[in-house]
């Protein structure tokens, strides 16, 4: 595996000769010729022998100690049960405790039983360059040479080049096969699930949101599509923020048409790479994402006033069914979450078709 | 005294001798433990760096099998009915369901869970520190190139590890990272949707992505890993370690503690204080309770989210891009995302395993090197280490800037405002101070060779002038001080007759043989006390 100082591999003889059939008791590979009487080597210097039989005290009693930490650990698994958080806490402090104290004065025995017991050393090994002798590198090199022309891999033009056209689709079937990871993106991402007509719910307990009843001042909602309440894929953006403004305080930005008695929808998917935008700070209606402070401004179409989000959150157009209750008027008109590459300029040509429409 | 004790046994044990006996018939065991039970390894505090990762990886291994024989990798909906109350009734995926059930209903299992995940932070700061160490002291160069670049593999792999790894619960706020994931999965341009729709089965978050990131996470990457790091360690055996300057070692040996028995003995001693500091972390310190965090909704995060610490300079590169975004021809550049996740990791990374090839190129230096050099004594290198330091910790520190700023009471967008100059003047200081520091440091171990330290003793000369005795440094200094080796210079300058050497005609030579001065020049050479007729600082005298 590597050469040092011991690199003369002739020398080898590991193993005296057995003649078949005799025992091969004695013929250790470890070795079993009388040990040579000890010399002072002044690479491998003894600690005093006074000093090594306190030090063996102290490690003895360091592995007690693993011991009984050890002994301690199984009676814990056995004592503590687990079940609630109280319990659990006991448990893991009992388990935890004794393990921690079993590891550690085996760690610390060892390390006294390294350093007080064993000698020091010094010892001394030689380097050599990694690289192979010249003789060697020739006579690689020459075996290489000399199977590549026995095996014929250069004069048979026509085996290699059909071997290496036999490679290619072979090479490319493990990247085929991972076609069916997913479904093609196709325009899924334009869509979520609001249609018109789709009540606006609250989330975590689903009831729909009478308008006339939404009425929080500076307050903000975490609002989803009614029936849709634990469909994740959906939820991933089709959850919105609903605030409720004076009508004087609602700016160009924000379209108009699209509330409801200042009643506002922003998609609650931040345009950056997709966390909620959950905080809203109610003195400046500016919503902040918490992942990476994306700010927006409420008041004028949730434009971005901070941070590394490019684009506002879309807007839902909003009204209300014969019931009062808040229902989407259409799906966003432009992609909601996060920006990608064939999205280009959604906003835009949104804004192109409804002054065409209009 | 006596020093030596009678040897206590005469022969190798049967019970030994025999399994010894039968491998060696068989597999020749012999010839290898003879070149390699006396293998010497050098010493030195540093050296121990490395093997934090190595244990925190053996660590990881052993209670990430006890988790997976009760976590369930799915997604599909439950309702839960565990012991945990405040969340009894809730719907949530069984992978989050399972999670609790290890945390709230496997004894031990909150114990195995929390070592996991602090082995996780171990490993990963265990590497970054250990390639530090390889970087400033140059371990890296030849022959440790390859080695070096496998170090760098290990270490990308291992946040694509993390990454895969704490996503698993699927919690708040583990989902809060899957979805930044996907979100900047999805911002690369051409392939970008194709390739989160492959990931996530889907639309995000699909039903798939947990059983795909379990499959990642406990078989191909864990895999990789160790593949890669039995290499590291085979190569490191082979090549054996560097070692720092000192007292009878030189480039061409090797001084230090045998493998059996003074060093395997401290490598096991070593593990296990590993897996104390690991137990007892997860005993004491309470990471990641999942519980308190709730199941996974897209349309949920909690605020001061925070990614584990080695994705936090990705989280605070994130963070400080300004809001930049290119549409043309109908498609979307968007340049807030894509800059901060793949340019700071392409200049660290890339950086890393470049340099050992730029610092040969510059140098010309084709020398096996296996005397570690004193950060001080290469100051560029040293420099250039420590503008990335600052780099990769500004970033990291801003990837807290919400808790910054809710700490120090400092306007938040302050904290980005001053996070987006910072990282480029911050490395920019950190290269001039550093610089100023190794020179600084090279010229007092210039003076402690020539003029030795200072004694304490004063003594009166016969003019009445007071003055402090200097003595020679104590050799085993002396000899770490000398360890100093050139830096070896490219022929650049013109001969008389005004041409350049051949290297160094070509707008690319001309700009190599420059750097190569300039990463070898700085340089102050030692010289030994006496003879030189210098005052010594504090008007004392050599003595000798």
């Amino acid at each position: 595996m590597t050469s040092n100082e011991h690199s003369s591999h002739e020398e080898d003889a590991r193993v005296p000769r057995r003649v078949i059939g005799t025992p091969a008791a004695g013929t250790a590979v470890l070795g079993d010729s009388p040990p040579q009487p000890p010399v002072e080597d002044p690479a491998v210097v003894y600690p005093d022998l006074a000093a090594a039989r306190r030090a063996e005290r102290l490690v003895a009693l360091l592995f007690l100690v693993t011991f009984l930490s050890g002994v301690a650990f199984i009676a814990s698994y056995v004592i503590f049960q687990v079940g609630t958080v109280d319990s659990t806490a006991a448990s893991n402090l009992a388990l935890g405790t004794s393990l921690t104290l079993a590891l550690l004065s085996l760690a610390a025995g060892i390390v006294l039983w390294v350093r007080r017991i064993m000698p020091k050393y010094t010892l001394v090994q030689e380097r050599h360059p990694m690289v192979s002798a010249p003789d060697t590198q020739e006579y690689v090199a020459d075996t290489f040479v000399a199977g590549a022309n026995e095996s014929g891999f250069v004069r048979h033009k026509l085996l290699r080049r059909t071997l290496l056209l036999a490679a290619a689709p072979l090479g490319l079937a493990p990247l085929i096969l991972l076609k069916d990871l997913g479904p093609l993106p196709g325009t899924s991402l334009r869509h979520t699930v609001w249609k018109k007509g789709l009540r606006l719910t609250v989330e975590g307990t689903g009831a729909p949101i009478r308008a006339a009843d939404f009425n929080s001042p500076g307050g903000i909602l975490s609002v989803v599509p009614q029936g849709y309440e634990h469909d994740l894929n959906a939820l991933a953006k089709a959850t919105l923020i609903l605030i409720k403004f004076r009508s004087d305080q609602l700016k160009a930005g924000t379209n108009q048409n699209w509330t409801h008695d200042g009643i506002v929808a922003y998609s609650k998917i931040c345009t950056h790479v997709g966390c909620p935008a959950a905080l809203y700070e109610q003195t400046t209606h500016h919503i902040l994402c918490p992942c990476h402070q994306s700010t927006f401004d409420a008041t004028d179409g949730a434009k971005v006033i901070f941070g590394p989000a490019a684009r506002p959150l879309p807007q839902l157009p909003i009204g209300v069914d014969s019931e009062g209750y808040l229902i989407a008027e259409a799906d966003f008109d432009v992609p909601v979450g996060p920006s990608f590459w064939e999205r280009g300029d959604a906003e835009a040509e949104a804004r192109e078709a409804r002054e065409k429409a209009s | 005294m006596t020093t030596l004790k009678e040897p206590a046994l005469t022969e190798t044990p049967k019970l030994i001798a025999g399994p010894a006996s039968y491998l060696d018939d068989r597999l020749g065991a012999g010839s290898f433990l003879k070149r390699n039970l006396r293998k010497v390894f050098p010493d030195h505090w540093s050296f121990l760096l490395g093997e934090i990762a190595l244990y925190s990886f053996i660590i990881l291994l052993l209670t990430g099998t006890f988790l997976t024989f009760w976590f369930k990798p799915g997604m599909g909906h439950v309702e839960y009915q565990g012991p945990y109350e405040q969340l009894r009734g809730v719907m949530m995926s069984e992978a989050y369901a399972s999670t609790l059930k290890i945390s709230f209903e496997v004894r031990g299992g909150l114990l195995m869970r929390q070592m996991h995940h602090w082995a996780a932070l171990l490993f990963v700061a265990g590497m970054t520190v250990h390639m530090l160490r390889v970087f400033f002291t140059g371990a890296y160069r030849k022959p440790r190139e390859l080695n070096w670049i496998i170090g760098v593999l290990l270490l990308t792999l291992a946040l694509a590890e993390g990454l895969t790894g704490y996503s698993l619960p699927d919690d708040l706020l583990s989902g809060a990272g899957l979805r930044i994931t996907e979100g900047v999965a999805i911002s690369l341009p051409l392939v970008g949707t194709y390739l989160t729709f492959f990931l996530f089965g889907g639309e995000y978050p699909g039903e798939d992505v947990i059983a795909r990131f379990y499959s990642l996470h406990i078989l191909l990457i864990p895999g990789i890993l160790l593949a890669l790091i039995s290499a590291h360690m085979i190569l490191m055996w082979v090549q054996k370690h560097t070692q720092m300057p000192g007292t009878g070692r030189n480039n061409t040996n090797v001084v230090g503690a045998p493998f059996y028995p003074a060093f395997m003995a401290k490598a096991g001693a070593y593990f296990l204080f590993t897996f104390t500091a690991i137990a007892a972390l997860g005993t004491f310190a309470q990471i990641n309770p999942i519980w308190l965090f709730g199941p996974y909704t897209p349309a949920d995060i909690s605020a001061g989210s925070q990614p584990d610490f080695y994705m936090g300079f990705l989280e605070g590169a994130l963070r400080l891009m300004p809001a930049w975004e290119i549409n043309f021809l109908g498609y979307t550049l968007p340049l807030s995302v894509l800059i901060p996740a793949l340019v700071p990791m392409g200049i660290i990374m890339t950086g890393l395993a470049l340099y050992p090839f730029i610092e040969q190129w510059v140098t010309g230096d084709r020398r096996e090197h296996h005397i570690a050099d004193r950060p001080r004594n290469n100051p560029h290198r040293t420099s250039i280490g420590m503008a990335a330091v600052v780099f990769y910790g500004l970033l990291w520190l801003l990837g807290a800037n919400d808790e910054i700023s809710a700490f120090f009471h400092i306007d938040l967008y302050h904290t980005t405002i001053f996070g987006r100059f910072a990282v480029f003047l911050g490395p920019a200081l950190a290269y001039v101070v550093t610089y100023r520091i190794c020179m600084g440091l090279q010229r007092k171990d210039a003076e402690v060779m020539s003029h030795g330290v200072e004694s304490g003793v004063i003594k009166r000369m016969p003019n009445g002038q007071y003055i402090e005795v200097h003595v020679p440094p104590a050799e085993d200094i002396a000899d770490h001080l000398r360890g100093k080796a050139r830096l070896p210079i490219l022929p650049g300058e013109a001969d008389i007759e005004g041409i350049p050497p051949k290297g160094a005609r070509s707008i690319l030579g001309k700009a190599r043989a420059v750097l190569s001065k300039k990463y070898g020049t700085e340089h102050v050479p030692l010289e030994e006390e006496g003879g030189h007729g210098h005052a010594a600082i504090g008007s004392g005298e050599d003595k000798h």
